[in-house]
């Protein structure tokens, strides 16, 4: 098939972007997004013109770099489903896709679709760890967990941190992103010890990256590539106050 | 959380406007059923009862006092709340499917906020300011049988405001179908953010949502037809 690409180009986060428009022939239905992004790339490179910069790792949707905003929506338009793992049957012969990067101020475009990101790891270095003793590990049957709640912090940390969920938020919050790895910790015993500093923390730290309030509105769960329910905002917010107000 | 962090931080301030919110919907069913008293068609006897009951007792007025002040909390936290939102993404997308995942009405509290306060001053010059302050309208006490009382006549005062004024009534549906908008989010998500997150309850809370708001919303706008249509007199 053949597309019309109008793709987010931008030098460094010091200039200003604009849309650049491309045109890829022969892309084949069983191609990837990210591979179709090869061969537009590589055409580039033949051209000798500078190719498009856009994140990518694994390949495989569990490791989060993927990071284009495709027609309005997060990863495009499959749900539950990572930028690498769409699939150009989705589109057919003629289609115009648009894709820009991550728009918030706490990712700040780094060149064309890559967004620095680093707001996250920062956000986990708040809180978003537990503490083990040293020396051998314990048997893990040593820890009874309920069937439910370990099923609830796996979902949890099903949360690849790709950043789609501030992305999509209007305001801008990272409030689904944190949410999870409180929920995911705070549910196991292993969490226990720094339960409420790393509410507390993390809040503080997401607040200082520059991220939104969250105001219940559910885009981030609707475009998650994981699934993350929503209720983990709730629990994050149940945490919050019982940390700081109530206990 | 600290008092200070209960204001500034993103959690403590949906906390602010949860508790505020709950307090406005428990306030706006207390408002409704009062109200309701007008359809006693008893020349406003019951209705004139309610509202000198409501204005002359000190829990009652003490309750005032507490609402001004979560309205006035509401108000200001929300209107921080959207101008901080919207500033944390500065360029925008050139392509936005806002429809994927989120209602519309999620997406507008502000504006619907602020439609709910334009129509709240319009409807507090109408009746409060009146009641309490300037008794313009008012002048001529009611008297009841068997009661020394003179009571305010907020009942004439009602029915002067929406008979034959076809644009008054219209203010006021329109009031009305902001705030039930408004409460069609607020309402769940007011729970939400205090922490409710069992998704058994969420669902319970989002159709208790759902029906409170129609209830309450749609007695307050059979006042204003009620009155103009004359199904009461």
């Amino acid at each position: 098939m053949n597309l019309t690409l109008k793709v987010w180009k931008q030098k460094n986060s010091a200039t200003q972007g604009s849309f650049e428009t491309y045109q890829v022939k022969n892309i084949s239905s069983e191609m990837s997004f990210l591979e179709m992004f090869d061969v537009l790339n590589e055409q580039l490179i033949e051209e000798d013109k500078d190719p498009i910069a856009f994140d990518h790792d694994c390949r495989e949707g569990i490791c989060g770099m993927c990071s284009m905003y495709i027609d309005g929506r997060p990863h495009g338009p499959w749900s539950q489903n990572t930028t690498c793992q769409l699939h150009m049957r989705a589109y057919k012969d003629g289609d115009t896709i648009v894709v820009e990067p991550w728009r918030a101020n706490a990712f700040p475009v780094l060149k064309d679709l890559i967004v620095d990101r680093q707001a996250f790891d920062r956000i986990i270095q708040a809180g978003g760890y537990i503490s083990v003793n040293t020396g051998n590990a314990q048997d893990a049957n040593n820890l009874p967990i309920e069937k439910a709640k370990a099923d609830e912090a796996f979902a949890s940390a099903a949360c690849i941190g790709c950043g789609a969920c501030v992305a999509a938020c209007k305001n801008s919050s990272a409030m689904l992103f944190t949410s999870a790895k409180v929920t995911q910790l705070s549910l196991l015993p292993q969490g226990e010890p720094e339960r409420k500093s790393r509410v507390l923390d993390m809040i503080t730290q997401m607040d200082k990256e520059g991220f939104g309030a969250c105001t219940n509105t559910g885009a981030c769960e609707a475009v998650c590539p994981k699934g993350i329910s929503i209720s983990n905002i709730a629990r994050l917010n149940k945490e919050y106050i019982r940390a700081g107000l109530i206990v | 959380m600290t008092w200070k962090q209960l204001f500034i931080s993103s959690v403590g301030k949906k906390v602010v406007m949860g508790l505020t919110g709950i307090s406005l919907v428990a306030f706006l069913l207390v408002h409704a059923g009062l109200n309701a008293c007008i359809w006693a068609n008893d020349d406003g006897q019951m209705f004139n009862k309610a509202a000198h009951f409501m204005g002359s007792t000190v829990i009652t007025r003490t309750l005032e006092i507490g609402l001004f002040i979560g309205i006035i909390l509401h108000i200001v936290q929300g209107y921080m709340l959207a101008a901080t939102n919207k500033a944390k993404r500065s360029i925008g997308y050139n392509v936005q499917l806002g429809n994927r995942g989120s209602k519309w009405y999620s997406r507008s509290m502000a504006l619907l906020g602020s439609l709910i306060l334009i129509f709240l001053a319009i409807h507090l010059s109408d009746f409060f300011i009146p009641s309490r302050i300037t008794h313009a309208g008012l002048e001529t006490p009611k008297f009841y049988d068997g009661d020394t009382t003179a009571y305010h006549d907020m009942y004439r005062l009602m029915i002067n405001r929406f008979q034959d004024n076809i644009l008054a009534v219209i203010i006021y549906i329109v009031g009305c179908i902001a705030l039930a908008y408004h409460l069609f989010h607020g309402f769940q998500s007011a729970f939400r953010s205090l922490g409710v997150h069992n998704k058994k309850y969420n669902q319970l809370l989002t159709s208790l949502g759902y029906g409170y708001t129609v209830v309450v919303i749609l007695a307050f706008i059979m006042m204003p037809l009620s009155i103009f249509f004359g199904w009461i007199s």
